[in-house]
């Protein structure tokens, strides 16, 4: 479009509210019933965070990297992108996040969970329950019909965040290759609930930059420490 | 009665509309239609209002929405409408309103008008023949140039296709006031039809150039964002029409500003974008009764300035 930067960010959502929930609605509707296969997924996140180990780590990515791969296809690129020009990017985006997960966390194990700080391991652990079981919940409690409602594995928000999440407890040494797509992810979907007016634009954006902070103090507390002792 | 095709019905409405005891009689509420204005380049009349598709009509593949967006075709088609107005850039928009043609039927009256949007100058004409595709016709009425994107490369087609006749008019757009420097020049130095342009009682800068020079030289004019998407109604909404409404036979704040557009004399017709029934009826209703002069125009944007 000729000078897009000259129109606001009102100007450029495409789509009403409506129709962007409706999208979540018949998505959930469709393929009732693998929410409960993903809800099983992101509970086996937990379960091998808690187990600990390189072994669970590699597990842990290759789960994040199948609902990546998923969304990136059963969202973005079947739904998402019939009422939304830019969807076959984000799609792209997330092929490219699933295989960066690949790379990084199951074949260099980059994702073993030893927390840098205590406060990074709570952090972590907060994010992904809040992922897992309160993200879920916000649009019903803000009066969106339940049936609209966004899960881990399956909507791009809470995954995005759960990915985070994982991010901040796999803290020893962060994997920074595997931050700018979800943080950006969780910008532009905040931006574009701002365009439309949902009260809760700001929770993803909130929550990602949350994580990103806390990985950047983490890793220079090491930093610092490996100084001091070194 | 509820078994006559829509079409047929909607052809005989248009009888009756002139055998006025024949439709009561058989208990149909008489249809008032709407009020036209020539296209200056070939004295084609047009209703004064038409219908837009910009964020309404992208509901993807949602049926129950599709089936609703329909309805609002069929309610507009019903009130004596023609012209549809959309862009490949609506997302969805161009295959749900060929969703809906298809599912009321195809007025033979249609005025389909839609957009290139593409700044590859070469990929024009494969991107209007998917556009035509998607909206199940066999040509358009109209095609402009969308936002003026690489509008050298396009219009010599659109030109072409006039001539050979896949297209019966052509047509540029801007909207929010943008490029005006660039339409003024193209509206002095090309042979096109439309001219597309935001206008409505707040957004008026127009008024100073454009408006005037479609006049001048001979172009019609159609108003987008004549509510500005929404959100002058809403503050409109806010407050009470003003008694003197009733002498412009206005009912309702969107009426009063779709007045006020077409009443304009360059406007050809204005197309507003709805989601609902009732709203179409209440804008078609705008195009019938009295309509405001040259004061009462004047006292209307005083009005709603003071706001
Ligand atoms: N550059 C370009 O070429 C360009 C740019 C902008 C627009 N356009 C065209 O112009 C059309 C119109 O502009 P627009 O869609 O931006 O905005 P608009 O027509 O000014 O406003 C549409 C909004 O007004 C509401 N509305 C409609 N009728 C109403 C009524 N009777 N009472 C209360 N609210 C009412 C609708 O909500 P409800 O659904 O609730 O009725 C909708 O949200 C577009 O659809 C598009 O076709 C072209």
């Amino acid at each position: 479009m000729s000078e897009w930067w000259t129109y606001g960010l009102r100007d450029l959502l495409m789509f009403s509210a409506q129709t962007y929930y409706r999208l979540f609605e018949l998505y959930n509707r469709d393929l009732w019933p693998s929410q409960l296969l993903a809800l099983v997924l992101g509970v086996a996140v937990l379960a091998l965070w808690r187990r600990g180990g390189e072994r669970a780590g590699r597990a842990i990515a290759l789960i994040l990297a199948v609902c990546w791969l998923w969304i990136a296809w059963g969202f973005h690129w079947q739904r998402y992108a019939s009422i939304n020009l830019a969807a076959g990017y984000f799609a792209l985006a997330f092929v490219v996040q699933a295989l960066l997960l690949v790379w990084l966390g199951v074949l260099r194990g980059r994702l073993t969970p030893v927390p840098a700080t205590r406060l990074q391991q709570r952090a972590g652990l907060g994010l992904l329950l809040f992922a897992l079981l309160v993200f879920p919940l916000i649009g019903p409690l803000l009066g969106r019909s339940w049936t609209q409602a966004e899960v881990f594995g399956m909507a791009p928000d809470p995954t995005a965040l759960a990915t985070l999440g994982v991010l901040l407890f796999a803290g020893g040494r962060p994997a920074w290759g595997l931050f700018p797509i979800p943080v950006a992810w969780c910008l532009l979907s905040g931006a574009t609930l701002w365009a439309m007016e949902s009260p809760d634009f700001a929770v993803a954006p909130l929550a990602a930059l949350l994580a990103l902070v806390l990985a950047a103090g983490g890793a220079l507390r090491r930093a610092r420490a490996g100084r001091s002792i070194g | 009665m509820a078994n006559i095709p829509d079409l047929t019905r909607r052809r005989l409405l248009g009888t009756i509309a002139a055998a006025p005891l024949l439709g009561s009689a058989m208990g149909w509420a008489q249809q008032v239609r709407p009020a036209t204005r020539a296209i200056p380049s070939s004295g084609e009349a047009v209703p004064l209002i038409g219908l837009g598709s910009w964020i309404t009509f992208n509901v993807g593949h949602d049926r129950v929405a599709r089936d609703a967006r329909a309805e609002v075709m069929r309610a507009f088609f019903q009130a004596g409408g023609r012209l549809i107005d959309s862009s490949p850039m609506y997302g969805s928009a161009q295959e749900v309103i060929g969703y809906g043609l298809k599912k009321i039927g195809r007025p033979a009256d249609l005025f389909a008008a839609d957009k290139v949007w593409i700044s590859d100058g070469e990929a024009g004409r494969a991107q209007m023949e998917a556009s035509r595709r998607l909206w199940g016709i066999p040509r358009f009425d109209l095609m402009q140039v969308h936002n003026l994107l690489a509008w050298q490369a396009h219009l010599p087609t659109l030109f072409a296709m006039k001539a050979a006749g896949q297209l019966r008019y052509v047509g540029i757009t801007t909207s929010h006031g943008r490029r005006h420097g660039d339409m003024a020049q193209i509206m002095a130095g090309q042979p096109i039809d439309f001219v597309q342009l935001t206008y409505n009682l707040v957004d008026r800068e127009v008024e100073q150039r454009l408006l005037p020079l479609a006049r001048e030289r001979g172009i019609a004019v159609i108003v987008n964002r004549p509510f500005q998407q929404g959100s002058l109604i809403r503050r409109l909404e806010r407050h009470s029409l003003p008694p003197w409404a009733t002498e412009i036979d206005c009912s309702s704040w969107a009426q009063f500003a779709l007045k006020f557009i077409i009443s304009h004399p360059a406007v050809t017709c204005a197309i507003p974008a709805t989601t609902r029934v009732d709203h179409v009826r209440e804008n078609m209703g705008a195009a019938t009764g009295r309509q405001p002069d040259q004061a009462m125009r004047a006292r209307m944007a005083a009005f709603v300035a003071r706001l």
